[in-house]
């Protein structure tokens, strides 16, 4: 097997013939000359309404702009790392609580769960911003954000890790049992440490998926790149590049980090084939 | 309780507009989703590639940052689109994405060996694609796309911070009036948890439906497949 993408090539045509090439190499014209006009027309429609106006984009090379999205961008990964750290092994227990052979621990995992995963962060977001003041619970702009985070994470991530130790081979169950391990110890010792290295592909998607959740800071005006972002552009008026900047940021980020998991991924199945 | 009856029809509409959004965008999303998912495994070079990119983008933008970039930024390069559709179209382009990857990933799990016996009795990339990969790769797409729905149901709710009314924003909207807070958050909440869990039932009915010889539970490690993607 190669990597995923010739595999589904492989599946579906054969190596062209001269016939095929002539064919493939005309579509590919084709399908360039559409690619360039898509973009071309895109172009054409920022430069009509004075978008490409070289004024607008050079203030993102002054240092104070910079860092000032530098600020952001600080912010919103402090968030993000704080709820994963949090978060991840809360996941995990919840995973335990769902596998657990008591009822009222799996009911209570399984409602936890489904609901977080079935409703909207915002809504989690406003929670915290508008009905808890209301019985004089309030928190700091940076836990509205942060709690909100975990306890969506949490209920996602418990599913990445249930499928990581259903995942674990049944055999490493039996051999544990073999040599007399108890429950407890057999999945401390044996299941655990195999089922969170297959996870770990998966929960650095997690973190993706956390960074991205980060973004609600504008909602509660929390100091993160969105709302910096949307700062900045109460002051320079400059609003689709200010946007525009704050988007590639975080598409790069994400980027590395879905690269990080794919590369990780390779290796465990390569590992998982080698053994 | 009084909240409720002297503002319903401005509920319901609220409720609408959310059933709304995430039925056109998640039609649309599987719709462009299985476009760029054919273009990715097509034999065309660019296609591929900008298909490829395309993913790479809407799978990494967070859709807060894509919804306010389409809401307020399209007006200002002279495109002026009702906020209405401005949520499905930020839905659709982000949902797309994760249909594309679920898409391609199910078309992998189709041996080779099959889509050999429907070339060498003469279908072409397309037939091949239509009667043999295809609706086997279905099969293993099910869960991954009731994901996807899930996805749109909560994405949705996003819509609010673009100014589209649907219940998020209603609730919100009558929270400020009223200060009944908890009774407008289990609404808004309850709206949520019967979309997705309604749209998990259908998905788990479906894959039953599909299912050849009861063989209807996906393995765990099936579960791991990153490549299939989760979505924010």
């Amino acid at each position: 097997m190669s990597t995923t993408s010739s595999t589904a090539t492989q599946v579906l045509f054969d190596a062209p013939g001269p016939k095929g090439r002539r064919r493939i190499l005309l579509l590919s014209v084709l399908s360039v000359v559409l690619i360039v006009a898509l973009l071309a027309g895109a172009l054409w429609q920022f430069h009509a309404n004075g978008q490409l106006d070289p004024n607008k984009w050079v203030v993102y090379l002054r240092a104070d702009y910079l860092a000032f999205l530098g600020r952001g961008l600080w912010g919103t990964l402090k968030v993000t790392a704080l709820a994963a750290v949090i978060a991840f092994p809360f996941g995990l227990l919840l995973a335990l609580a769902r596998l657990s052979r008591f009822l009222l621990l799996r009911s209570v995992a399984v409602t936890w769960i489904e609901f977080f995963r079935g409703i909207p962060m915002l809504l989690v977001v406003y929670a915290f911003l508008l009905a808890l003041p209301a019985f004089g619970v309030t928190f700091p702009r940076f836990w509205m954000l942060v709690i909100p985070m975990i306890l969506v994470s949490s209920a996602t991530t418990a599913e990445v890790f249930r499928a990581g130790i259903r995942a674990v081979d049944i055999g490493q169950h039996e051999a544990a049992d073999a040599i007399g391990l108890s429950r407890r110890d057999a999945l401390i010792h044996v299941v655990l440490p195999q089922a969170v290295r297959l996870v770990l592909p998966s929960l650095i998607l997690a973190l993706v998926t956390l960074l991205k959740d980060s973004t609600l800071g504008y909602v509660v005006s929390y100091n993160e790149l969105q709302f910096q972002g949307k700062t900045l552009v109460s002051i320079t008026r400059y609003l689709v590049q200010t946007y525009l900047v704050v988007s590639v940021i975080y598409i790069v980020i994400n980027l590395l980090l879905t690269r990080i998991a794919l590369a990780l991924d390779v290796r465990m199945k390569e590992r998982a084939v080698a053994s | 309780m009084d909240a409720i009856r002297e503002n319903l029809p401005l509920l319901l509409q609220g409720i609408g507009t959310t059933v709304a959004l995430t039925v056109l965008g998640y039609a649309f999303a599987l719709l462009l989703g299985t476009v760029l998912a054919v273009a990715r495994v097509s034999p065309i070079p660019p296609l591929r590639g900008a298909a490829t990119v395309y993913v790479e983008i809407f799978r990494n933008i967070p859709l807060l940052s894509l919804l306010i970039l389409i809401a307020f930024g399209l007006p200002d390069v002279g495109l002026l689109l009702p906020y209405f559709w401005c949520g499905v179209l930020g839905l659709t382009l982000s949902s797309a994405a994760f249909v594309c990857e679920n898409v391609r990933s199910g078309i992998n799990t189709v041996p080779v060996g099959h889509a050999e016996a429907a070339r060498s009795i003469g279908l072409g990339f397309f037939g091949t694609l239509r009667f043999v990969v295809l609706p086997q790769a279905f099969r293993s797409m099910v869960q991954p796309l009731v994901n996807v729905f899930i996805g749109t149901v909560i994405g949705s709710a996003l819509c609010s911070a673009i100014a589209v009314q649907e219940v998020t924003w209603v609730t919100q909207t009558l929270n400020i009036r009223y200060a009944q807070a908890v009774l407008m958050f289990m609404i808004a909440g309850a709206v949520y948890l019967i979309l997705s869990l309604g749209g998990a039932a259908l998905g788990g009915a479906i894959e039953r439906a599909v299912a050849p010889g009861g063989r209807n539970r996906s393995s765990g490690r099936a579960a791991l497949d990153v490549t299939a993607g989760a979505q924010a």
